[in-house]
């Protein structure tokens, strides 16, 4: 172990994963707000809602998150003029911004495709009792579509979480000092390849203990479906 | 007109580089495919393994790599292949070594690729029932005869799906080792845009070449998964 690099750098790596954690919370927040409105288009009876949602979902899950990442930071600083006439300059100046803004609008089309899944995975029979019991077809979709659906969504849901994390670690090479980006800085300076072990178990830990706590949700919020 | 020019042939443009870096990442990604495809039957195999250790070996293997983020572990595997390399070759010569970014990428990529894979090959496995294998011995059938004849095709075609899938992600995940500066499809491009200052229209043509690509591989797909259930009769 090299202990000075680990007092020198370990607190930092620390910051790095809040900045992480923050990345992926924001990101993945926002994400599931701009996933239904894209699920719902995907699914609508109006074929330029469903072109232009297809359009957004393959592009985004098409290309790589590195290439959409440097997209915005970079190609966002060939829009200066504009983007100062309208005053967000500042946003796009922010590499934390733009890398929220990427990873926003990439998870969103990964969920929108789990929504879109798991709406459909619904049996129809469901639709149809509650159609029988009265229920109109905004009480349908709200009250026993959504939350069967959300059930089944759970699973994939957490894996783009976990996904997300890990992703989110391109946010690096675009100098956001994130716990990647504080990583590559250690090892720069001190060219122990060790910080990049340490960096590896911190990820470990993160991505394991989420796992673990989704699977508890997943027993607890689908034990009316077990059998005694 | 300008903008078409930088993305030409001739003198002044960069569709030489992009088509450059288009092929090394196809090539990437074509190296690292069957490099990833037996390591991961091999951990699927240490998975179904009798013996304690393999398995504990097995399920260790995909949570670690499956865990880390790729970009992390092709960092690991560069940085710390040159490393043990380095130790390896001290021993006889005092020559330094340089690692090979190519080989670094496709050995970081292939062993991800693999965590995966092994999931994948360990469902397949789960569902071919134990009848196929009675039958197989009620054939007469020797236990190879019985693998290559009998498990191997419906193992193809349960897992393809899942391999497929798979693929696709190996081509997106190419584009991390633009870092370790092997000089891939978004290498060249960030190059371009160095020089041209037009990142928009350049990082625009790199993702559609990127998706391009994932749409000839889908076309593929649909044909090596219509040959895969050749074999298999449906209802409607």
């Amino acid at each position: 172990m090299n202990w000075d690099a680990l007092a020198t750098y370990g607190p930092r790596m620390l910051q790095g994963l809040v900045v992480t954690l923050q990345l992926v919370v924001i990101s993945i927040t926002l994400g599931a707000l701009l996933a239904w409105p894209v699920a719902l288009a995907r699914m609508s009876r109006s074929r330029i809602l469903r072109g232009i949602s297809f359009g957004y979902m393959y592009f985004f899950r098409g290309t790589p998150l590195l290439a959409q990442t440097f997209l915005v930071y970079y190609g966002a600083g060939q829009f200066r003029p504009q983007l100062e006439a309208v005053g967000l300059w500042w946003l796009f100046r922010d590499a934390f911004f733009c890398c929220v803004l990427t990873f926003t609008l990439n998870t969103a089309a990964y969920q929108a495709e789990i929504l879109r899944g798991a709406i459909r995975a619904v049996p129809i029979g469901q639709s149809e009792a509650a159609m029988s019991l009265g229920l109109n077809s905004r009480q349908i979709f709200r009250k026993i579509i959504v939350p069967q659906a959300l059930l089944i969504a759970l699973r994939p849901l957490g894996n783009e979480v976990i996904l997300m994390i890990k992703g989110s670690s391109v946010a690096a090479i675009v100098t956001v000092f994130d716990l990647m980006g504080v990583t590559r800085l250690a090892y720069s300076r001190t060219f122990d390849f060790q910080v990049y072990l340490w960096a590896a178990v911190l990820y470990l830990i993160v991505v394991e203990t989420i796992r673990r706590v989704w699977d508890k949700l997943e027993h607890y919020l689908t034990r009316h479906l077990r059998h005694a | 007109m300008h903008l078409l020019e930088l993305l030409s042939f001739g003198p002044n443009g960069w569709g030489n580089q992009l088509l450059a870096g288009t092929w090394l990442t196809i090539r990437l990604a074509l190296a690292t495919l069957p490099f990833g495809l037996l390591l991961g039957l091999l951990m699927a195999l240490a998975k179904r393994s009798r013996n304690r250790w393999w398995r504990a070996f097995g399920n260790a293997y995909t949570t670690i790599f499956r865990g880390l983020p790729e970009l992390l572990t092709i960092f690991i595997v560069y940085f710390g292949g040159q490393i043990v390399l380095q130790k390896f070759v001290s021993l006889f010569s005092d020559a330094p070594v340089e690692i090979n970014g190519f080989v670094a990428g496709m050995v970081a990529l292939g062993v991800v690729f693999s965590a995966y894979a092994s999931e994948v090959f360990l469902g397949a496995f789960n569902n071919i029932t134990r009848g196929q294998y009675e039958a197989a011995y009620a054939l007469g059938l020797r236990p190879w005869a019985t693998l290559r004849l009998v498990i191997v095709p419906q193992l193809v075609r349960l897992a393809l799906p899942g391999l497929a899938n798979l693929w696709l992600i190996l081509l997106k995940d190419t584009a991390l080792v633009s870092v370790i500066a092997l000089e891939d499809l978004l290498r060249k491009t960030q190059i371009a845009v160095r020089v041209t200052k037009e990142p928009f229209l350049f990082f625009g043509v790199a993702c559609l070449i990127y998706l391009v690509l994932s749409m000839v591989s889908s076309i593929g797909i649909v044909a090596i998964e219509r040959w895969a259930n050749r074999g298999v009769r449906r209802a409607s």
